[in-house]
């Protein structure tokens, strides 16, 4: 509790930076995954290579990611470009079959009534589709962030400055102290990632909340 | 008018078989009128709506809206400028009940302060509460959310609706509401409207013509209601219209000027001795302003005239109504005179059975 207290700044400072590398990339991903999502269910075709690519970008393990990005994009190792981009990659994989599900999961006869009222393909998904996907969506961005955020702490190993570093600098100098500080701080950060997500969601959908 | 001209839609089936949904189609639904489109299940109803405003295109002929082709308009045009409502309303869920009702007008344009003031307007025309406005859908009952989607479908004041099984979704009773309300508006907003139903009685109710389909999406007939009733063209259709056609046609038979016997009246409260009074078996009671309330049974009434005592179970026709109706007050009178009431709803007399069969029978023989 001590060596906590003593090292908040530098539990600050990475986590803030954890933050980032976690956080952009989840942002980054959704403004992807949502036009692949809606190209997912134009045809069935697209649908199914769509999500089989998307599904195995995620087995990619990420120290390989991390170490092979730089050679592929010409960026330094040391660069957290590598990391935001290799997070995009992963939440890309988690959130288009999400983005995918929930723009489908409209009712069809809400669907057929704005067809009917003269919206056209891309009025459609904005005021009909991608609102009622909100909830389906946010539950994967969920997932997404919970996973981002364990992720990218194995970036310390090739060197980038975030919570993962109290991990293996902890594990390096048998210092389960600092270990744990990482292990609490990666979970209290997922958790405001979780809140904030929520929290937005919620102002989005004051429909969901009335008496069905 | 909405003028279909030998419209026919085949679909792929797949492996290179088709199958026909609508078949030649001619059919003409004219300007402020309601045309009926009723038939089995599959046979083609939906696929016939759905051309009109070109969510399903046809395979060959040609859709016109006062001789303007369909196919040649732009399409959101086109669909602005009609009313579409179907079962379980398809309302927005993420919408509230007002800003469901201003889509339309706020996709062409109209500002959101006048959008808004003409669909509260509206709200209250389709027979909603206004403080419903502020709901959403799933805040409402079926049958409110079936006026939600009657009233977001004119709000942009199209002259054309297309309704496909509107009021299919929800009890009998609130059918019946809707049905009314919706012959109510018609009468003052005169609409171009395309009808689908499965429900003959439905049909022959609000159409001012009917077409019946048969599978494969072949017209059988198009004709008033009365006309199909009184005069189907074959056996399917026969069969389609149902049982108790003949009964069912009187509905279209205005009651001629019967001379209706008097009645003695008693009010609420009456005393025994003022029901024995009158000498009759079975004594009318009439409210305030003397509407019919009942008939009550003079040995029956011990003190005073209750409304326990009253005998409900007979319907009261009016002197402006239909042969059906005055057929039916008199076969459901426990006295076996019919009760008919004038225009604003005051007892006037009764009638018989037998005084009105010969009037029927006197129709049959004008009509051959
Ligand atoms: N997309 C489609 N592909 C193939 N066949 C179809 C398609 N849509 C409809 N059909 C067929 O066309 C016929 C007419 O269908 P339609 O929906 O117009 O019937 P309907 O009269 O509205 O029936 P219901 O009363 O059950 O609503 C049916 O036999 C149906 O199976
Ligand atoms: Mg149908």
């Amino acid at each position: 509790m001590t060596w906590a207290l003593d090292h908040l700044d530098e539990i600050l400072t990475r986590a803030v930076q954890h933050a980032w590398l976690a956080g952009l990339p989840l942002v980054l991903g959704l403004l992807i995954a949502l036009p692949l999502g809606w190209l997912a269910n134009r045809k069935a075709w697209i649908h199914g290579t769509l999500l089989t690519t998307t599904g195995l970008l995620y087995t990619i393990p990420s120290l390989a990611l991390f170490i092979l990005l730089p050679s592929i994009l010409g960026t330094k190792i040391l660069d957290p470009v590598n990391v935001i981009i290799a997070m995009t990659v992963y939440t890309v994989a988690l959130l288009t079959r999400t983005v995918a599900d929930g723009l489908s999961a409209v009712d069809p006869a809400t669907r057929q009534a704005a067809v009917a009222m003269g919206f056209g393909p891309v009025a459609r998904v904005r005021s009909v589709d991608l609102p009622l996907a909100i909830p389906v969506v946010a539950a994967g961005l969920r997932v997404a962030a919970v996973s981002n955020v364990s992720i990218v702490s194995v970036a310390s190993l090739i060197g980038i400055s975030q919570l993962g570093y109290f991990l293996t600098d902890g594990y390096a100098r048998t210092f389960p102290t600092e270990v744990w500080v990482g292990i609490v701080a990666c979970v209290l950060l997922a958790l405001v990632f979780d809140l904030v997500i929520l929290g937005i969601a919620w102002l989005l959908t004051p429909w969901t909340r009335v008496r069905a | 008018m909405i003028r279909f001209d030998g419209v026919t839609k085949q679909y792929d089936t797949g492996s290179g078989t088709t199958s026909v949904a609508v078949d030649h189609l001619s059919l003409e639904a004219p300007t402020g009128k309601i045309t009926v489109l009723v038939g089995p299940s599959g046979c083609g109803k939906t696929t016939t709506l759905r051309m009109v405003n070109r969510m399903i295109s046809p395979s060959s002929g040609t859709i016109s809206i006062d001789g303007r082709d369909t196919a040649s308009m732009d399409v959101a045009e086109l669909r602005r400028g009609m009313g579409y409502v179907i079962q379980h309303a398809g309302l927005f869920p993420h919408r509230t009940v007002l800003d469901n009702v201003t889509t339309v007008p706020r996709l062409l344009g109209v500002d959101k302060r006048s959008a808004r003031a003409r669909a509260m307007e509206l709200i209250e025309r389709v027979g909603l509460d206004p403080d419903l406005a502020r709901r959403y859908p799933a805040q409402l009952s079926g049958g409110q959310q079936q006026r939600v989607g009657v009233a977001r479908a004119l709000a942009a004041d199209p002259p054309v609706m297309l309704m496909d099984e509107p009021f299919s979704a929800v009890d009998p009773v609130v059918r019946e509401q809707l049905q009314n309300e919706f012959l109510r508006l018609q009468s003052e907003l005169s609409k171009t409207i395309l009808f689908v139903t499965h429900d003959i009685d439905e049909a022959v109710k609000l159409g001012d013509q009917v077409a019946v389909l048969r599978i494969g999406g072949v017209l059988a007939q198009l004709a008033t209601p009365a006309t199909l009733l009184s005069d189907p063209v074959d056996d399917f259709v026969a069969g389609f219209v149902g049982r108790d056609r003949g009964y069912r046609a009187l509905s279209f038979a205005a009651a001629p000027e019967l001379r209706l016997e008097p009645e003695p009246t008693v009010p609420l409260g009456a005393s025994a001795e003022q029901v024995r009074a009158t000498g009759a078996t079975w004594v009318i009671c009439v409210g305030e302003s003397g509407e019919p309330l009942g008939w009550v049974r003079a040995a029956a009434v011990t003190e005073s005239v209750t409304r326990d005592l009253l005998h409900r179970g007979g319907t009261v026709a009016s002197t402006d109504g239909s042969l059906r109706a005055l057929l039916d007050a008199a076969l459901s009178s426990p006295s076996g005179r019919g009760v008919v009431a004038d225009t604003e709803g005051r007892f006037v007399g009764t009638i018989r059975a037998s005084e009105v069969v010969p009037v029927i029978e006197a129709r049959q023989a004008a009509s051959t």
